[in-house]
């Protein structure tokens, strides 16, 4: 067990975000590539000052039309991104790790904060998946990949919920947690989780469409 | 869910006959694969499945919500099977396809705004467009317009001499009112080349009449074409056929620089506005028109501002406002708009919503030129409009869109609503002054 704990810790962290990194930049520079090899019809509107614009005007909750006619949505779904990343940053176990491997740390979450957030981002995994299942107009357009996304966003905090309260062997679950989140790293270049690295980039032109040519707003 | 019913067009149905699977799977690939680029890989890699783009369409709302009509439920019965299958899809997929893409999608690009990715779904569509008319199954009443455009360089089979016969005549009319009135053919030098769209001259003869009454009335020195490049509108850009829309948007612009023209002015059409100042230009390599492509709704905003624009009188009963989609979501020119509504009119009352999130009227993007078969499919798919129309509560509804007026005209005989279309310009015509006027 100890032996796959320092794999799982080690080199396959390693390897987790090396692939997370280059896979990433790969993805980014593939896209620009293509676009500027065969999209320049594209590339020459994108305008600097109407991307940040569009961006900007996406990052506020309930700024845009659409997300003022889904609150509930919109609400989950900007709690849910914030809370990915201050759980992923912010929380303690993680801090430890990081303090060790590298001397550097910075403030934490108190952990029962950490623990509230935490059951909340699982309670929104379910939210995701029940209205895939009712809402038609998504399920017509969900399919097998949808959940399996979903299911690989859901398994690191699923582990470390148990982890943390010491649900079953607490080894295996340390060991699951680190493993789920590595496979999610390394999913995130080459799947529709991408969209963490694309969303910018399609929001951003047409942020510049909208902008610079129609001169309308985009939100 | 309901079995779809799919509509019989002769256009669709002969071209089908002649497709291959083979035929099928070479095209579509050499579209999605040499023709698009980083934007679809970038578009199809990032959507989310999350549905939110559904309410923003006008079809999946008239619809009853069905999912099948939704932005992103066009997209999974087009180009997410297609990229699956490898391009190795049905003659009955494609016939499909094209009947999604071409009748049920006015590419009024609302889903773009609420789409959290900001992804162009009707990009999207229109690639499914460009493979449906490389494989010859464009329905047949679009068809025959894009034929017209490629045979005389305008929509509507108008001779070179009907042309010029149609404008002497308008001319003639005019003079009885304003009896030093010209419209100017060929004039070299002209600060302005006025165009329009092919049904002008056809059947709407009328809106040149207006045109000129203001061009004249406001002292603006101007000028139509005598030769074919007066028509700006443009189907082949719904049917996919890049190569001739940038025949035609070549020809238009060439005209305009044969006579030495510092602006376009063009009628109140939106189709026609996407193609001379979004699309044809793109196409023939140039970043913005190279001669400014003014919309009439923004030149009746400039003469109103100059002054050489004057109000005689108002006109009084209550109207709404109806913004296409391709000047307004297309150029924003609602505010404009407004400013002179509200100048001629005394009582504006808005539909919601409006402005640039506006519903669009179910005929643009071509749809409605795909002809009587799919008539009634799109009456119905724009039951959202009649409502909105009829809440205003108005008996007078101001379009200024050649298309938008079709697609309004439908709404309003089918959902028997008691409103009368109006242009911009004929309230302006009867309402402005006319110093020289007998």
């Amino acid at each position: 067990m100890q032996d796959i704990y320092l794999l799982v810790a080690g080199p396959l962290a390693w390897a987790a975000w090396a692939i997370f990194f280059l896979g990433s930049a790969y993805k980014i520079w593939s896209t620009l590539a293509v676009a500027k090899q065969k999209d320049q019809v594209l590339l020459n509107y994108v305008s600097f000052r109407y991307a940040l614009r569009s961006i900007i005007n996406w990052s506020i909750p309930f700024n845009t039309t659409n997300m003022r006619l889904h609150p509930v949505f919109t609400g989950v779904a900007f709690f849910f991104h914030i809370a990915f990343f201050v759980l992923l940053i912010f929380i303690s176990a993680h801090q430890i790790m990081i303090e060790e491997g590298f001397g550097i740390g910075w403030v934490t979450l108190p952990d029962i904060v950490a623990d509230i957030l935490a059951f909340a981002v699982l309670g929104v995994c379910v939210f995701f998946a029940v209205r895939r299942v009712i809402r038609p107009e998504v399920n017509y357009v969900t399919d097998w990949t949808d959940y399996g996304l979903l299911a690989l966003v859901t398994a690191p905090f699923l582990t470390g919920v148990l982890a943390y309260h010491q649900v079953g062997d607490y080894m295996t679950m340390v060991i699951l947690h680190m493993l789920s989140a590595e496979i999610l790293l390394v999913a995130i270049p080459f799947t529709r989780l991408s969209h963490m690295l694309l969303a910018s980039l399609t929001r951003g032109y047409i942020g510049s469409e909208f902008g610079m040519v129609r001169h309308v707003n985009d939100w | 869910m309901k079995e779809r019913v799919w509509i019989q067009d002769e256009g669709i149905d002969r071209g089908a006959e002649k497709l291959t699977p083979e035929r099928i799977e070479k095209t579509i690939n050499a579209v999605l694969g040499n023709e698009a680029g980083a934007r679809l890989k970038a578009y199809v890699e990032t959507c989310a499945h999350c549905g939110l783009c559904a309410e923003a369409c006008h079809f999946y709302m008239s619809r009853d919500k069905d999912p099948r009509f939704s932005p992103v439920g066009k997209v999974k019965q087009t180009i997410w099977e297609m990229l699956d299958k490898k391009g190795k899809v049905s003659v009955e997929f494609m016939k499909q396809a094209v009947q999604v893409a071409q009748t049920e999608c006015n590419l009024c690009r609302r889903c773009v705004q609420y789409c959290p990715f900001g992804i162009d779904i009707a990009y999207m569509m229109s690639l499914v467009r460009r493979i449906a008319h490389k494989l010859e199954i464009t329905p047949l009443y679009i068809q025959d317009t894009a034929h017209s455009h490629s045979a005389t360089m305008n929509q509507m089979w108008v001779k070179d001499d009907e042309w010029i016969d149609a404008l002497h005549w308008q001319e003639d009319e005019i003079r009885e009112e304003l009896p030093a009135a010209r419209i100017p053919l060929d004039k070299e030098g002209a600060e302005i080349m006025y165009s329009v769209i092919g049904p002008e001259p056809k059947f709407r003869t009328q809106l040149i009449y207006q045109a000129a009454a203001i061009m004249n009335e406001t002292g603006c020195d101007w000028t139509m074409p005598a030769t074919p490049g007066w028509d700006n509108s443009d189907m082949a850009m719904y049917t996919g056929d890049s190569e001739m829309m940038g025949r035609l948007k070549r020809m238009h612009f060439d005209t305009a620089a044969r006579l030495r023209v510092k602006k376009i002015v063009m009628g109140e059409c939106g189709h026609a506005f996407r193609s001379v100042y979004d699309t044809g230009n793109r196409v023939l390599g140039w970043r913005m028109p190279p001669v400014p492509v003014i919309h009439a709704l923004e030149f009746y905003w400039d003469l109103l501002n100059s002054g050489k624009l004057k109000v005689a009188k108002k006109f009084e009963e209550p109207v709404t406002f109806h913004d296409p989609c391709n000047v307004v979501r297309g150029r924003g020119l609602h505010e404009k708009a407004r400013e002179v509504v509200r100048a001629f009119c005394t009582n504006l009352v808005e539909m919601y919503p409006n402005k640039e999130h506006n519903y669009c009227c179910a005929a643009g993007g071509g749809v409605i030129n795909c002809g009587p078969p799919f008539k009634n499919a799109r009456v119905e798919g724009n039951r959202i409009k009649a409502e909105q129309l009829r809440a205003t509560g108005v008996k007078v509804c101001i379009a200024p869109c050649h298309n938008c007026h079709g697609g309004l005209e439908d709404i309003i005989h089918k959902y028997k609503l008691d409103i009368e279309l109006k242009f911009l310009g004929e309230i302006i015509y009867d309402c402005m002054e006319k110093p020289n006027a007998v």
